[in-house]
């Protein structure tokens, strides 16, 4: 393999109109693995995300995909070479089907071709959709919605799967559910990189965590030898 | 009830009319609903819709809809230009600045037209036009039921067209959450041209059977703009169904209570039913 890593982000300022929301962000993933950034709210975490898809431009520093800088395509570019962002909210078109929703997700020409066999996968991961497919999205519960923006995401055929914030309200065993469906994710070879508050079960699901304090990384690592940094405790679980 | 012997003739006039205020209207309501722009140019580009029939019937000889083969491309392309070079930076300004280009549009064309036509009155005259079909013992005039078909298609392909196809979908989905759609690979700039020119499609289709209809100069843009809202406003937005229902709504409030008031009462009584819907359901009567 001469591209050892997936994702490289290196040393990147972002601003918000003249606020700068992250300083210096370096991270990097490696194909197949799920890679966790935690960090409390207003720690940069989304703003890392959505530099990473296109909806912002990094001031400073390069975002490289399989070896191609990205970090000045926009969104609809960075679509076409594989990153999906699932967006924090879940984002369904409310007024749009289920399928219609799904649909959406496979605009880009790449995935237009496997548009039937990627919509065979995701009723395979998540029946129910299969079930409400002729349905508004607006009338599925939380969890559907958060289902169905995860089929939506993957509609795209990524490489590269960004979640944000996928258990925000939801129900632990909805929560549950969902983690089962990022394992037969990741299983498919999609790698997944994912924004949580939830420090446990980050660091329970992933392989390696970021951590992330007021727009910077305080610390990164591998997740089990995380879990047990005493840092981390202090700082998260107030021991 | 001797007074009802005439009923039929304001209610199939009302419906007819209603269908050409709804081929006015169902531009205005995709760029409304997909932009959420107020675009203050639509009558003035309805208008400019008309006079291109009519520079096509004085110079080239042609018949008024089959001059569409012309204005329709015409104005697609003004309409990708203008969202383009115009609108599409405007809207990165803030939410103000397409408004006021819209309103320096019409004043534009409004200006331009009273330039190459004066202001003389006009009319898109044929033949056809102004003979009239009857209905039992009714007779009702050919252009109004022209507009009124023209008027059932173009809202089944505006309609099936968002509904059906990859790019329909995406405009409903820009119009939905955009940034969401971006996120899908959805390229809104593009999106955003798309629907403004497929909106000036349908103005020009509607200034045609205007033309057909009423005789025009160049301020008859504001008139018609005003009606144009008021069909959105009653139909709600995102809907092209709504829209024609509130056209067909329009046109009937018109012709019935001019029939039944006085034709002193027929305008004010659209805007009094306007003003209501506004109040108690802002989003219209099939507003989603």
């Amino acid at each position: 393999m001469p591209e050892e890593t997936l994702l490289k982000v290196s040393n990147i300022d972002v601003f918000h109109g003249s606020f700068q929301a992250l300083w210096d962000v370096s991270l990097s993933v490696k194909p197949a693995e799920i890679v966790a950034i935690i960090g409390a709210n207003a720690s940069g975490k989304s703003t890392l995300l959505n530099t990473i898809s296109g909806l912002l431009h990094p001031a400073k520093g390069s975002i490289e995909f399989e070896g191609r800088n990205i970090s000045a395509l926009d969104p609809f570019q960075i679509v076409t070479t594989g990153i999906s962002q699932i967006p924090e909210g879940r984002r369904v078109f409310p007024n749009m089907s289920v399928l219609d929703n799904l649909i959406i997700g496979s605009y880009n020409r790449e995935a237009r071709s496997k548009r039937e066999q990627n919509l065979g996968m995701v009723y395979e991961l998540f029946p129910i959709l299969r079930e409400r497919k002729n349905q508004l999205a607006k009338t599925l519960s939380g969890g559907e919605q958060q289902m169905l923006a995860l089929g939506r995401g993957l509609m795209s055929d990524p490489k590269l799967l960004l979640l944000d914030e996928m258990s925000l309200g939801l129900a632990p065993i909805v929560i549950n559910d969902l983690y089962k469906a990022l394992r037969e994710i990741r299983e498919k070879g999609i790698t997944i990189l994912f924004v949580e508050q939830n420090v446990r079960r980050s660091l329970g699901e992933a392989d390696r965590a970021y951590i992330m304090q007021m727009g910077r990384v305080v610390l990164s690592g591998d997740a089990a030898k995380l879990r047990e940094e005493e840092e981390v405790k202090k700082a998260y679980f107030g021991v | 009830m001797e007074v009802l012997a005439g009923l039929p003739t304001p209610l199939v006039m009302g419906i007819l009319l209603g269908g050409l205020y709804a081929l006015l209207a169902l531009g205005l309501s995709v760029v409304f609903g997909v932009m959420k722009l107020v675009n203050i140019a639509h009558g003035d580009l309805v208008i400019l819709g008309s006079y291109i029939a009519f520079a096509c019937m004085t110079y080239l000889g042609m018949d008024p809809i089959i001059s569409l083969v012309i204005g329709i491309p015409a104005l697609f392309g003004i309409g990708l230009f203008i969202q383009q070079f115009l609108m599409g930076r405007a809207f990165s300004l803030s939410a103000e600045a397409p408004l006021i280009i819209a309103f320096g549009i019409a004043l534009v064309i409004q200006n331009t037209n009273q330039i190459i036509w004066t202001p003389l009155s006009r009319g898109l005259t044929t033949p056809y036009s102004l003979s009239s079909f009857h209905l039992g013992p009714y007779q009702f005039p050919v252009s109004y039921l022209l507009a009124f078909i023209a008027a059932v298609v173009v809202m089944l392909a505006l309609r099936e067209f968002l509904r059906r196809t990859y790019l329909g979908k995406a405009i409903n989905a820009a119009s939905e959450d955009r940034v969401a759609a971006q996120l899908m690979g959805i390229n809104t700039k593009m999106i955003y041209g798309f629907a403004f020119a497929i909106a000036m499609i349908s103005a020009g289709i509607a200034g045609v059977f205007l033309g057909m209809t009423f005789p025009f100069t160049p301020t008859s843009g504001m008139q018609f703009l005003i009606i144009a809202f008021g069909v959105v406003i009653i139909g709600g937005l995102g809907s092209m169904l709504g829209t024609f229902l509130g056209g067909l709504i329009f046109g009937l409030v018109q012709t019935l209570a001019g029939f039944f008031f006085g034709p002193a009462i027929q305008m004010l009584s659209i805007y009094v039913i306007v003003l209501v819907i506004l109040a108690v359901r802002p989003k219209g009567l099939f507003g989603r």
